[in-house]
């Protein structure tokens, strides 16, 4: 027998002044650069801790919470909007029931953010005691639904389903209602705006992306000359355009060309021109998936009988998308973050919101910078939650791997 | 088509070009049922080639290649059908490493042939259990030797139950100590009744389990012949060249 040969590395002196010494102030260089570092930090802290709790002035991003949310939509109908989040909550709890390790940290995070919105002393008139009830059930539906996903009552698929099936009433029914019924009069589009349209865009923009993109992707590299062709000419036009210009392009111009009464709702425009200019991006990035997909696989694919669609639906594209989850994320969180652009083609999403609560009070001019912080805020936490649950999905699906 | 009803796989003057590379030059070949066939020769000349057009992986240009009675032409029902009575053993074992190993056999029963999950794994289990490694069904690819993976791959594609199995350079790609358990797997093959074809350097296995051998060279057959007579008597310059070369080795 071979003597194992302790390999083990002499462990660290224990306590945390040993470990000071060793990382901090192991020579007088090292002392020297810890000191300068910290009054860098403390000075850089103190100005900002002192100016978020003194100087700044919150009023205009405290001021008016609803509109935040959902911007005009009409208050007397404030149970449709209210009823959707219910919905969403009870969903989110279901997919943290289900999918633990990925909606966990942002269930747990809107659960308690609802909690505290629900409670916190906002003086303010549109935040009645029912509203605040209202918004408390929140995290109790969060909790219900974790309860029921948990227990294994619904399965991946059922949440899914759920999900798709919800979010189309809401969106297509719940929230736009219909001319001349008495109980959900149709809101007009023009008067959504908050994170409402900010969320809406996004989401929509990545659930109808994801698949055209593919679709795309696959396109470009078809053997039929009209597909690839077209694939090739919508992704390489696309992306040789700036997001502005579609959505001005899909907003003005397109309704410029269109008869009068086939005149496509204002904020679907918007949607329809993230989408397209996503769905370009995310061609590009799986086409990098399918690129790294050995010509084995395909070859045993078709070996063992599989056909074409079999063999790209179970063998190539879950390989090349796994390949590319990082850049898929990236598009999406850059999809999230472009939302902001509608501001342009008069879409109140929550920069737009921002804007106009700046300029309805002359004293609030001023304060602009204290209400691009609080949105950036708002587009940092969703983007961090995205980037985790990404982070974790490689983790996951990392297993196999060769 | 073929008047002798016990071939399974007749190829009649079957050419290949890659551009303007002549890869195959007038192949000629019968295999008969439950028949071994070795396939050796230096790199470069077209035993893979040939292999591959038997489930048409490639695509020959000239002449006919019929395997159980079925012709393989541009009709993808044709090609389907032969795929499924054809199975194929790489030299990189090409498994998918995005599904587990139960997976990975199970896969084509299921989606090819239709059969229920349970039938299927009963199988799946029974190959797996025949090339040596049931405790490993639930691992990845990825965690597996190459040996075992080899053996995977076999059984992959003994789930659909072919007539024929293809192996193209099957041990190729494996550290020496694997070879042999490879081997061991397709020699039992051999004996149970398969019709193989097999392209190896290997000449023990050829000697032990082959009917036939042939010799390619720059997309030819050289020499073909029983193993007694290519070992012990070969009439060609280049087999026996090619011959003392490897089993110098």
């Amino acid at each position: 027998m071979i003597v194992k040969p302790n390999t083990q590395s002499p462990p660290d002196p224990p306590g945390p002044v040993a470990w000071l010494i060793k990382n901090l102030f192991s020579n007088w260089f090292n002392s020297l650069l810890t000191l300068i570092s910290l009054s860098i930090i403390y000075f850089a802290a103190a100005s900002v801790l002192s100016w978020v709790f003194t100087t700044a002035d919150w009023r205009p991003v405290v001021g008016a919470p609803l509109l935040y949310l959902i911007g005009q939509y009409p208050r007397d109908q404030m149970w449709r909007p209210g009823l959707s989040l219910w919905l969403i909550m009870f969903l989110i709890g279901m997919s943290w029931g289900v999918w633990e390790k990925y909606v966990k940290a942002f269930a747990i995070f809107l659960a308690i953010l609802l909690g505290i919105f629900a409670i916190v002393p906002l003086e303010t008139a549109t935040i009645t005691l029912g509203v605040r009830a209202a918004f408390l059930i929140n995290p109790v539906l969060i909790y219900l639904g974790y309860l029921i996903g948990k227990n294994k009552i619904v399965n991946g698929q059922h949440v899914i389903t759920l999900w798709i099936f919800v979010s189309s009433l809401i969106v297509l029914v719940l929230l736009p209602g219909f001319e001349g019924i008495p109980f959900l009069p149709k809101v007009e589009t023009t008067v959504w705006g908050g994170l409402l349209v900010t969320l809406l865009l996004a989401v929509g923009g990545i659930v109808l992306s994801f698949p055209i993109g593919v679709l795309l992707a696959l396109g470009r590299r078809s053997s039929l000359p009209v597909v690839k062709i077209f694939s090739i000419l919508f992704i390489e036009v696309i992306r040789g355009v700036p997001l502005i210009t579609i959505l001005f392009m899909f907003s003005i111009i397109l309704a410029l060309f269109l008869p009068a009464e086939s005149r496509i709702d204002r904020v679907l425009r918007a949607l329809i021109g993230m989408t397209v200019f996503s769905a370009a991006y995310m061609a590009e990035n799986v086409r990098g998936g399918l690129q790294s997909i050995p010509p084995g696989q395909i070859e045993a694919a078709r070996a063992i009988g599989l056909n074409n669609f079999q063999t790209m639906v179970l063998i190539v594209l879950p390989q090349a998308l796994r390949a590319v989850i990082p850049s898929i994320v990236g598009q999406f969180i850059s999809l999230f973050k472009d939302t902001t652009l509608v501001v342009i083609v008069g879409i109140n999403d929550l920069l737009g919101i921002g804007k106009s609560i700046l300029g309805s009070d002359p004293e609030f001019v001023r304060l602009q910078a204290e209400m691009y912080i609080f949105i950036a805020l708002i587009f940092w936490v969703f983007s961090y939650f995205m980037s985790q649950a990404s982070l974790k999905l490689e983790k996951t699906l990392g297993v196999g791997v060769r | 088509m073929s008047q002798d009803n016990e071939s399974i796989i007749v190829a009649r003057d079957v050419h290949k070009w890659y551009g303007k590379f002549h890869a195959l030059k007038g192949i000629n070949m019968d295999v008969k049922k439950r028949e071994v066939v070795v396939i050796f020769g230096p790199s470069g000349s077209g035993k893979s080639t040939f292999i591959r057009t038997i489930n048409r992986l490639e695509v020959h240009q000239r002449g006919q290649i019929v395997v159980d009675g079925i012709e393989l032409s541009h009709d993808v029902r044709n090609i389907e059908q032969v795929r499924m009575e054809t199975g194929m053993v790489f030299q990189q074992f090409n498994l998918f490493p995005h599904l587990t190993v139960m997976q990975n056999i199970v896969l084509a029963p299921v989606w090819v042939r239709k059969w229920p999950q349970e039938k299927a794994e009963e199988i799946a289990n029974e190959l797996l259990e025949r090339v040596g490694i049931p405790e490993q069904a639930e691992k990845f690819p990825g965690q597996l030797s190459g040996g075992q993976q080899q053996r995977v791959a076999i059984a992959r594609a003994l789930a659909m139950q072919p007539k024929i199995m293809l192996f193209d350079e099957p041990t190729s790609a494996l550290d020496p100590e694997m070879i042999k358990e490879v081997l061991d797997v397709m020699v039992d093959l051999a004996k149970s009744g398969m019709t193989m074809l097999v392209v190896t350097h290997e000449m023990g296995f050829a000697r032990a389990v082959a009917d036939r051998m042939f010799f390619f060279d720059q997309g030819q057959i050289v020499e073909s012949g029983a193993p007694e007579e290519i070992f012990q008597d070969p009439k060609e310059e280049r087999t026996k060249l090619f011959l003392s070369q490897i089993l110098s080795q």
